[in-house]
């Protein structure tokens, strides 16, 4: 079979030589890559996966039982918008770079293998967790996160193929040389090097740092570079499933444990083998407050020199009335000398504030869905994120401590605290014997509750994953 | 027009114990220097050094060390730079440092840093203390420059951690200064590959530096440790031993008296108003050690090395708090016959470690007075003791005065230390600068070392002006007074130009692009005008570019 006939594609794949030629060099190792740092199992069974093979409405979404290894990555770009213009910057109203400019091409390249560098990564933090998968349900799930991801690495790496000549094939190549948590070729963000050996964390990272993905695309599809705003635009529709996974995750975790609360008079969840309110709070404070940490400083230089270049925007960058944003201000509680206060600076140095923003609403829904669950199960508990300054470990709050309702605190009532508020190893400890896996079809963990309903309208008992 | 005393001034007298942003350590024949910046204790307010970046305030420690290291553990063959930051070795100057600080500043910042960086060269080079940068991290700009100055470079191998000149792309300035010439000249990068890793604003990592010659090995992580402890095994024993132990570096006494600051050995008296100095240096007393193992016993004290102490003290503050200071005028006091006895102890006590060192230690000062941009005359006056290692200093200045007065007598004198004992940038000594144009003069000269007066001195061609005691005194004012009235930037080329006659070398090289390049840049618009690069760093503008090449 021809190359550019295994690779669904709506780049012309099979008229372009040299990026034919390319992938030709690259697909092996990444198989490789995918051999080595993919999930540990399951390799040659059949899981029941949602295949992109086209950019259309019926086409993004195809649903068949595949071997993982043979799942057609593709590269697809959401069709061209005739015309556009450079929607922000000081290029705004620019028509839209179909070729990187040369003034940009090293941040541009940076920005992508950045982004890039994340999509493996998580891969690789998860390879493990379909050893201890609560159902066959979330067991394919998982693959369809990592086939995704693994998609979303080729979305980079076309990018780098196509547009940044040598550099760019070596930076792809250096995409798979490097490994979550590996100490001579560690992934770039640090958040990225942490492994998730429990689902709960898996949940967290689905819900919490998928979504700072979530929102770092929705700012590259404003990108005055077309080619990269229309790559992550068709991300983002694979995006939503990986939310999905984590919000309804930590969703049933919740279910689970109001209904063992409400089977024992003590309202002991953990006494029944569950996973208890208590420790989803902590969860959900040390998972948000390091996703938090992925959008970088509060005030940036390098966030203010994209938005100015026109590299990177906002989430829906048509929303703002001021596309250039050079006279705006923004104001930033900071902390001085023990009290906090308010620093007003450039709005253009305080994208990644803005970035944040949205993304905290967006959060605050979903743990609203959650709290509604347990209002409706006759329980009396609150799941609350806490503030944007807690447990920080990038941008100005990094190296001071702040309460969950974000009041400044000392070293010694945070060292006093801090347990209060984030797992201990006790904890996590507590959480990790209870992985178990379970993998008959319609089977639960008992610490988990059963989804509302399958896969594309399959039954929960559905067999999502066919052993050879 | 502000004549103020700068209330707050640098100042440069540092001790281990209280360094700030390093950590020294010694084991044996090798040392650690280990960059550990504190963010929040930056030299002036306004800024802080995140990653690992420096300002002046880190850069005088680093200096301190180096000389240390020199002096008091002579017994060390290799010293390995390193950072204790986990993933940045070092982000160079701090960029908000110098987008705030004036012109002046800014220059004098990159001289100094500069002169310690040939510091380490030098200590590589004469004192047999190999440098090892084990770049443990990203090494960007002014991180790289202090990499460039030591002898080998380890970079780590984690496929994120790069060596970078980012300053064209990034900041519009030059990288480091010295960098450019460093990379060409000492590291003899290709130069087109050169011109492409300075614009490449992150840097070439990995196997790309060995190959392009930008570092000397790559070590992974969990290897790099070992890498870094094989490599400065092997530099120092490829080392010949010296000394094991060294002289204590003791703090320098001064006292400020008004506008005269006086140390035990050397004055500096500003007059503000006519905005000159007079720098007076006092000879060796009687008694002074003249063996090399006493000289050893006076340690920091022993009179030339005290006394030159005290001169690159002093032309630091001047460089650094008196920036309105265009003249400086040098004398000396004392008796020429202890001077001469001096000079022929630190001639003959060649060989002995601590009289090497000495000496070098007082060519570096001799080297930071030539690389001084300010006027420099030497007023020879009865009671001057210009001889031998002091004749440097009228040799330094660009020009001299000697008064004939046949009731006063008054003499200077050439001696074999003025052969070579003191090179000046570009390896020349400044004697034979001074004869470039009758071969053979100088080694004469040398031949039968001896005291001139006046009309000898004029006759051989020593001193610029000799003049009688009915002149003298007219003579000097209107020079002097000429002079401060002309324009301070064309004295600064005019001085650069002229003081270094002869064959360039790496490191003339370095200082003559510094002193006129970074002039340059440092002023023009798309550095530092209203959108220039520097100016808009960090902020939400982009700079605009005035595109027309001069």
């Amino acid at each position: 079979m021809q190359l550019h006939e295994k690779i669904p594609n709506n780049v012309n794949l099979s008229q372009d030589k040299r990026l034919l030629r390319a992938l030709e060099k690259w697909l092996p190792d990444y198989l490789r890559w995918w051999g080595e740092a993919g999930p540990t199992d399951y390799q040659a069974d059949e899981i029941y996966l949602r295949t992109a093979i086209s950019v259309d409405a019926k086409g993004w979404a195809h649903f068949d039982y595949v071997k993982m290894p043979d799942y057609k990555w593709g590269i697809f770009l959401t069709p061209p918008e005739p015309d556009r213009k450079i929607g922000f910057g000081d290029f705004y109203g620019n028509p839209a770079w179909q070729d990187v400019p040369g003034e940009f091409r090293n941040a541009l390249r940076r920005i992508i293998v950045t982004q890039g560098d994340t999509e493996p990564a998580s891969v690789e933090q998860q390879r493990l967790l379909c050893n201890s998968a609560p159902s066959m349900y979330d067991c394919r799930n998982l693959f369809q996160v990592n086939v995704e991801e693994g998609r979303h690495l080729w979305a980079m790496v076309y990018l780098l193929h196509a547009y940044f000549g040598r550099d760019g094939r070596e930076e792809a190549e250096d995409l798979l040389e490097r490994r979550s948590g590996d100490v001579d070729k560690p992934r770039i963000l640090s958040t990225f090097n942490e492994p998730i050996t429990d689902w709960l964390s898996f949940f967290m990272f689905t819900m919490f740092t998928d979504r700072d993905g979530k929102y770092q695309l929705y700012a590259l599809a404003e990108s005055g570079f077309d080619p990269l705003a229309r790559t992550t635009r068709f991300m983002l529709t694979e995006e939503a499933h990986h939310m999905f996974v984590g919000e309804t995750g930590v969703g049933r975790v919740v279910k689970r444990a109001c209904e063992l609360m409400k089977q024992d008079p003590n309202e002991d969840v953990r006494g029944q083998g569950g996973i208890d309110l208590d420790t989803v709070q902590k969860y959900v404070n040390f998972w948000y407050s390091s996703s938090l940490d992925l959008f970088g400083g509060e005030i940036s230089s390098n966030a203010a020199d994209y938005f100015a270049s026109g590299l990177k925007g906002r989430e829906h960058e048509e929303q703002f009335g001021d596309h250039i944003a050079l006279h705006g201000t923004y104001r930033i509680p900071i902390l001085d000398d023990g009290k906090m206060a308010e620093r007003e600076v450039p709005l253009r140095n305080a994208m990644n504030e803005v970035l944040r923003d949205a993304y905290i609403d967006d959060n605050q829904r979903g743990v609203d869905r959650w709290n509604r669950m347990i209002k409706e199960s006759g329980i009396d508990y609150t799941i609350t994120l806490p503030s944007r300054r807690f447990n920080r470990t990038m941008g100005i709050y990094a190296g001071s401590h702040f309460d969950p309702q974000g009041h400044p605190i000392d070293a010694e009532a945070w060292e006093r605290r801090k347990y209060e508020w984030l797992p201990k190893d006790s904890d996590r400890a507590y959480v990790q014997q209870l992985m178990q896996p379970v993998l008959e079809p319609g089977k639960m963990a008992n610490w988990i509750g059963a989804p509302d309903r399958g896969v594309k309208g399959q039954p929960i008992d559905f067999e999502y994953i066919r052993r050879v | 027009m502000e004549t103020t005393t700068n209330p707050d001034p640098v100042t440069f007298a540092r001790t281990p114990d209280t360094y700030q942003h390093w950590k020294l350590a010694i084991d044996g024949e090798i040392a650690r220097l280990t960059m550990a910046v504190q963010e929040d204790k930056p030299l002036r307010p306004g800024y802080r050094l995140k990653l690992n970046s420096y300002d002046l305030g880190v850069d005088i420690e680093l200096y301190d060390a180096v000389q240390r290291l020199r002096f008091e553990h002579p017994g060390v063959r290799c010293v390995v730079i390193g950072g204790a930051n986990d993933r940045v070795f070092c982000a160079g100057a701090n960029i908000n440092m110098l987008a705030t600080s004036s012109h002046a500043f800014k220059v004098n910042f990159c001289k100094f840093t500069n002169e310690t960086r040939l510091a380490i060269e030098d200590a590589s080079a004469h004192s047999g203390q190999k440098y090892l940068a084990a770049l443990n991290g990203i090494c960007a700009g002014g991180g790289y420059e202090l990499a460039l100055a030591c002898d080998e470079i380890i970079l780590v191998d984690d496929g994120n951690s790069a060596v970078s000149l980012p300053e064209v792309p990034l900041l519009g300035v030059l990288p480091g200064t010295g960098g450019l010439t460093r990379l060409v000249d000492k590291r003899k990068v290709r130069r087109d590959l050169a011109d492409v890793f300075c614009t490449i604003a992150e840097g070439v990592k990995g196997k790309r530096a060995i190959s392009w010659g930008l570092v000397d090995e790559i070590a992974t992580r969990s290897r790099f440790a070992d890498a870094v402890s094989r490599r400065a095994a092997a530099l120092a024993a490829a080392s010949p031993a010296r000394s094991k132990r060294g002289i204590a570096l003791t703090p320098l006494a001064s006292s400020r008296d008004g506008d005269t600051i006086r140390w035990e050995h050397v004055a500096l008296a500003i007059e503000r108003d006519k905005r000159v100095a007079t720098l007076t240096v006092a000879g060796p007393a009687s008694g002074v050690p003249l063996d090399a193992a006493a000289a050893r016993a006076a340690g920091a004290s022993w009179w030339p090395l005290q006394a030159f102490r005290e001169i690159d003290e002093a032309l630091l503050h001047l460089r650094h708090n008196e920036d309105e200071i265009g003249l400086v005028l040098l004398r000396t006091q004392g008796d020429l016959v202890t001077c001469l006895a001096v000079d022929r102890a630190l001639a003959e006590g060649a060989g002995d470690w601590f009289v090497d060192e000495v000496r070098f230690f007082v060519a570096r000062v001799l080297r930071r007075l030539d690389l001084t941009a300010r006027s420099f005359f030497a007023l020879v006056e009865p009671g001057s003791c210009f001889a031998g290692t002091l004749f440097e200093l009228a040799l330094a200045a660009d020009r001299s005065y000697m008064l004939a007065d046949n009731d006063r007598p008054v003499a200077i004198a050439v001696t074999p230390m003025n052969g070579g004992a003191y090179p000046m940038s570009h390896g020349l000594s400044r004697l034979a600068v001074r004869f470039q144009g009758k071969p053979g003069a100088a080694e004469d000269l040398l031949a039968a070392p001896r005291a001139y007066d006046p009309t000898d001195a004029e006759e051989a061609g020593l001193v610029t002006v000799v003049a009688d005691e009915i002149d003298y005194d007219d003579e000097v004012r209107v020079a002097i007074e000429e002079r401060v009235s002309l324009s301070p930037d064309a004295l600064t080329g005019l001085e650069a130009s002229l003081r270094f006659p002869g064959a360039e070398n790496a490191d003339s090289k370095i200082f003559a692009r510094l002193s006129a390049w970074q002039n340059w840049v440092f002023q023009r618009p798309n550095a530092v005008g209203e959108r220039g690069a520097l100016t808009l760093y960090g902020k939400p503008e982009r700079p605009a570019f005035d595109f027309r090449r001069t």
